[in-house]
């Protein structure tokens, strides 16, 4: 915790003196010699992360046994369908889940070397913003309307990086035009009515930005934009967290963003990860069905118009009951007395970043 | 989208003005006639508080002993004796200054309540909803409900009877006693307002996306949840003024409260009670700008209601 601080501490005031040439020089640097300060093979480690809900129903396992990695410095894609715990995986890591009635009962999520479950809830507080920024879905609803933007981008540095006034109010207009929003110096004053979706996803994208985080959770950035927009907004993200050197957990349900933004991809169902592996790998041979059911129902330009769009069959299963065995298993088409009775684990496919959880695509599996 | 337009025209255009919410208020108060005339009211009430006294003739307390005796020691009516246009009463103090001085008391004390008010209410009301369903939450809520069951006058009255004596009840010839006993049952209401609306407002996303940056529990309070909700607590206590006065006046009606020769308009009524068949003049007085007080405020308090509203927004 404390050399974490000291690092971020040191950064601070150099970002804001430097022109942006120095920052990015500085920064392509720092990634280069990434190597050196790190206290882990991977800047976020989530192990076996079970995130459940008491509802009057019942408890509802929104996220179960989820594992995975974040780079430093990667993108990394979680998709799936709406209900399948994505979006409850993002808070988790954040320590955001509402409790009541949200809990997270196992596992563990290791940010940088440091064992966020075990964090006090006030060191928690100084580490979100900091050290992990959040983009949330809707831009619309999640800027304060009684207060500027300058003062919502500010909030963070103020809140972290106790920089004086000044040094501050520079580094909200440098990063108000880093993200493209013009004549940023006259706009601080600005309430978030007076800008349009888009511009305030951007801002949303500053104040994520705003202390120089290790780590984004973007969860569904671009959900609530129009498409025009969005491809707007993507690169955006994906130019400053390239320059940043900012790793970026990319929560999305469009394949295509996914495909177009990220350096591997989780695909969830029902709670669980049940493929993992790098775009490349996923989009051309996916190894479990619902992820082939995922990439047929795309809409393709060569269908028949006026045919029906397909579709998986059936819904996602209510997590308060969730199948036995593999969860999938009630809506897949290749389903066999194994998938009943035994969950699959997640196993090393065509190579070793490919895991997938399936029976049938198993070495030995009756899909070849 | 207007934003939309707004934001592309204004990119070579010169630089407006940023527009607020309150200026946006303002503009609707202002195309709300009975809100105008609560408005002026109650500007002209304040006005002749804090400047009329200084301008009368009489001080509130001096006795025109020299007139009331000529009168064979009765009330004189009002526009009977030029130096005194509104009258006097049964010991020959001149109505309008006591009428001015009152205003003064009337609403000095109709304010100093909302700060008791505000003190007490939004602090609990804030607590209380933030740490909803929390054992905190619970305490003072069950507090405030006890506190909202027990009758109103009843409480004060006892309240200003028990610490009559005391240094505390003499203190500011007994205003304080008043500030706080009107204050002790009228910070409910706005209690459980200002926890409705942080229920609601706790939840909206803004809220998540500063708890994501790390933004500490005081300032989410303080400056995310509380302008938020501040609409509803400042009409609130622009309703809750008159509430006041008239509690006030009932206060003084029974001889609680300010101690002669001060007076308010409710103990102005209560002094001229006994001769108001001979001498109306004496109650009708004060009581008219009771009235005028109270439906001063309750237009401009409906007035504010619908300019803060954001339903509203773009209509009429």
């Amino acid at each position: 915790m404390t050399g974490s601080e000291d690092v971020s501490l040191a950064d601070a005031p150099t970002i804001v003196e430097l022109s942006p040439e120095d920052v990015l020089r500085a920064r392509g640097e720092a990634i280069a010699n990434a190597g050196m300060g790190r206290k882990a093979d991977h800047l976020l480690e989530v192990r076996g992360l079970s995130t459940h809900f008491s509802t009057p129903d019942g408890v509802v396992q929104a996220v179960g046994d989820v594992s995975f990695d974040v780079g430093y410095g990667e993108t990394l894609g979680l998709v799936g369908e709406s209900g399948c715990g994505k979006s409850v995986t993002a808070l988790s890591i954040a320590r955001l889940v509402p409790d009541p009635p949200g809990k997270i009962v196992a596992g563990s999520i290791t940010f940088d070397g440091i064992d966020l479950l075990k964090l006090s809830v006030e060191d928690m507080r100084k580490l979100r913003g900091k050290e992990i920024g959040f983009i949330f879905q809707d831009p619309l609803t999640s800027l304060n309307p009684t207060l500027t933007i300058g003062y919502q981008i500010g909030e963070a540095i103020k809140e972290h990086m106790g920089l004086p006034d000044k040094a501050a109010k520079d580094r909200i207009v440098e990063l108000l035009s880093k993200v493209g929003i013009p004549r940023a110096k006259d706009r601080l004053k600005d309430y978030p009515f007076q800008f349009s979706g888009g511009m305030r996803q951007r801002v949303m994208i500053a104040i994520a930005l705003s202390c120089d985080p290790k780590l984004i959770l973007a969860d569904e950035p671009t959900t609530a934009l129009d498409v025009t927009i969005q491809a707007q907004i993507l690169e955006l993200i994906q130019k400053l967290s390239t320059e940043f050197g900012t790793a970026v957990l990319l929560i999305t349900h469009d394949l295509g963003i996914a495909a177009g933004m990220c350096d591997r991809v989780n695909v969830m169902y029902a709670g669980r990860i049940v493929e993992t592996g790098s775009v490349d790998e996923l989009f051309e041979a996916p190894r479990m069905p619902y992820a082939w059911g995922l990439l047929d129902s795309l809409p393709r330009i060569d269908d028949v118009r006026g045919d029906r769009l397909r579709t998986i069959e059936g819904l996602p299963p209510l997590l308060i009951d969730p199948p036995v065995a593999c969860r999938f298993n009630p809506r897949c088409a290749y389903t066999r007395d194994i998938c009943r009775t035994e969950e699959p684990e997640l196993t090393v496919r065509d190579s070793p970043g490919h895991l997938a959880r399936c029976w049938a695509t198993e070495p030995g599996g009756w899909i070849a | 989208m207007a934003t939309n337009q707004q934001v592309v025209g204004r990119v070579g255009v010169q630089q407006q003005p940023s527009s607020g919410v309150w200026r946006d208020a303002f503009g609707r108060l202002r195309k709300n006639r009975l809100a105008l005339v609560g408005l002026f009211g109650i500007l002209f009430l304040a006005f002749i508080g804090i400047f009329g006294p200084m301008i009368t003739p009489w001080p509130y307390y001096a006795q025109d002993t020299a007139a009331v005796t000529a009168n064979g020691f009765k009330p004189i009516p009002p526009f009977v004796d030029p130096s005194h246009i509104l009258g006097t009463d049964q010991l020959g103090q001149d109505m309008l200054s006591r009428l001015l001085d009152g205003a003064r008391i009337s609403l000095t004390v109709a304010i100093v309540v909302q700060f008791v008010v505000i003190g007490i209410g939004v602090p609990i009301g804030a607590i209380a909803g933030w740490y909803s369903g929390s054992r905190i939450d619970n305490g003072l809520m069950r507090f405030t409900d006890v506190m909202y069951a027990f009758p109103d006058l009843l409480l004060i009255i006892l309240f200003s009877v028990a610490f009559r004596e005391t240094a505390f009840g003499q203190a500011l010839n007994g205003l304080l006693l008043v500030f706080v006993a009107i204050g002790l049952v009228s910070w409910v209401t706005v209690a459980r307002l200002v926890r409705g609306q942080f229920l609601s407002l706790k939840e909206t996303e803004f809220v998540e996306a500063a708890q994501a940056i790390g933004v500490s529990d005081r300032n989410i309070i303080m400056k995310h949840l509380l302008p938020n909700g501040i609409s509803p607590i400042i009409v609130a206590i622009t309703l809750g003024i008159p509430a006041a006065i008239l509690a006030e006046a009932a206060l003084a009606y029974i001889g609680v409260g300010v101690q002669p020769p001060r007076a308010s308009w409710g103990s102005l009524i209560a002094a001229g009670q006994p001769f108001i068949r001979s001498y109306p003049h004496l109650t009708y007085l004060p009581g008219i700008l009771i009235a005028v007080a109270l439906i001063s405020f309750t237009f401009l308090g409906d007035g504010l209601r619908d300019a803060l509203d954001p339903k509203l927004k773009g209509k009429q």
